[in-house]
């Protein structure tokens, strides 16, 4: 039985990484598709939020691949810090501007829905604001990789920026909490009893949130080929110049 | 230790001005405000515990980049880094100082300025306390910020883009204290969970911040 382990090898990593790529952008592909188009065409309308209760297939989704992505690159900011492996401070390093723009996503998503639900586009509302810092820790988190030269440095600085903003991002979730009650509902999907989702929404909905997962694998894997090839590229180059 | 902390002190009084630089900018806002909200007292009641605290933040940030880039530049920091005294220690030393030099300064003139926005008279305990517990997490989490910018030729800007979502729960729960007894309400909460903050980043956060400053300086 292999290690897991053994994918932190840059080699192993392009090989596995060769063909998971296409299949997992592919599936993400067909689920967000066939889930996009069953929750917007054919489900029905909510009988109080009309068909605005749909952006339910973008928002929600994306807003889990938001806070995900951040909790993924704390594991490979740890993985990095603890073991060393190249291949995973490259890999926080590519979710970061993915998980910006989910977050970006679902912002936008729950202005457009609150515009006509809640009357306003934006509200102080702990969720939203939460998700607002959320936003700028991975503005501060990507500002900081493109202002370090060396990889090496970049990769361990940005690294304990994650541990301790996370830290900092839990602080202030709860912060928000405390400081405003806000007009955000529960949570849309639960385990607990009585769950409020009916199956005609749950069902498309899993397919879209499993979509975007997959999403997420598919845009970082292609983000962490990227930048192992440009730093085979980068190498290859000093070996050049070593030479002549 | 102590001869670091009276050298730091020193430092930041008598060279650059840096001492007075927060103080001005507190006083300024604390002008500029009323200048531009409009002069109704119950408006400026209204908003003056959260002007208060952002004032102190901002003051606190102006600071920051002074940090360590001072002793970087001329080598001092490398000494510190190779003398007995640990890492984390001068950390902290160097973070006390600085909030002995704008911390402790902004929280005594908070109440003078707290005057010129017409705070509630409920207030002014709790804003000072709130200000004397709080802006030690201020300066210990801008030093973390100052150790990993500390290499950087323009750190400044992006120091600020870092530290500042770091300051949320430390402004919210500040604020919040200060609003709530400006009202008449117990500020026990919010403040037992600011100082809470700032136990924490006093524990914890010198040790990110000596991590950080011994990669800046390999």
């Amino acid at each position: 039985m292999a290690s897991l382990w053994e994918y932190a090898n840059p080699v192993k990593f392009m090989k596995l990484s060769g063909w998971l790529l296409p299949l997992s952008a592919l599936l993400a592909a067909v689920l967000i598709v066939t889930g996009l188009i069953w929750g917007f065409f054919l489900t029905t309308e909510d009988f109080r939020q009309g068909s605005t209760v749909k952006i339910i297939f973008l928002h929600v989704p994306s807003a889990l691949m938001a806070i995900n992505a951040w909790a993924m690159m704390l594991v490979a900011s740890l993985v990095w810090l603890i073991r060393r492996h190249h291949v995973s401070a490259l890999a926080a390093k590519a979710a970061a501007p993915v998980g910006a723009v989910m977050t970006l996503i679902a912002l936008f998503t729950g202005a457009v829905w609150g515009q006509p639900m809640w009357g306003t586009w934006w509200a102080w509302d702990p969720r939203l604001t939460s998700f607002l810092i959320l936003f700028l820790f991975y503005l501060g988190y990507m500002a900081l990789w493109s202002a370090i030269d060396d990889p090496d440095t970049a990769a361990d600085l940005t690294a304990v920026l994650c541990l301790v903003g996370s830290v900092f991002a839990v602080l202030s979730r709860y912060a928000a909490l405390f400081w405003n009650q806000g007009l955000h509902q529960g949570a849309s999907l639960s385990v607990a009893p009585g769950t409020r989702m009916d199956m005609t929404y749950k069902l498309p909905l899993y397919l879209c949130m499993t979509g975007f997962g997959l999403l997420f694998l598919a845009l970082v894997l292609a983000g962490t080929r990227t930048e192992i090839r440009a730093r085979r590229a980068r190498a290859l180059l000093t070996r050049e110049r070593a030479h002549a | 230790m102590i001869a670091l902390l009276i050298r730091d002190l020193r430092l930041a009084v008598r060279a650059g001005g840096g001492f007075g630089l927060g103080l001005g900018f507190f006083l300024i806002l604390a002008v500029l405000v009323p200048l531009g909200v409009g002069p109704d007292p119950a408006t400026l009641g209204v908003i003056a515990p959260g002007i208060l605290w952002i004032g102190a933040l901002l003051a606190c940030l102006l600071s920051l980049d002074r940090l360590f880039a001072l002793d970087h530049e001329d080598g001092s920091l490398d000494l510190l880094a190779t003398s007995p005294i640990p890492l984390e220690g001068v950390v902290a030393v160097k973070a006390a100082a600085h909030w002995a030099t704008t911390g402790l300064p902004l929280a005594l003139a908070a109440p003078v300025l707290g005057i010129l926005l017409n705070l509630p008279g409920s207030g002014y305990t709790v804003l000072v306390a709130s200000l004397l517990l709080g802006t030690p997490a201020l300066s210990m989490i801008g030093a973390f910020g100052a150790a990993l910018t500390v290499g950087l030729k323009r750190g400044g800007l992006l120091l600020s883009l870092l530290v500042l979502p770091l300051y949320v729960p430390t402004l919210v729960f500040g604020a919040q204290a200060v609003a709530r007894a400006a009202q008449g309400l117990d500020a026990a909460t919010p403040l037992l969970l600011m100082a809470g903050i700032t136990a924490g980043s006093i524990a914890l956060l010198p040790f990110a911040a000596a991590f950080a400053l011994r990669i800046n300086l390999r």
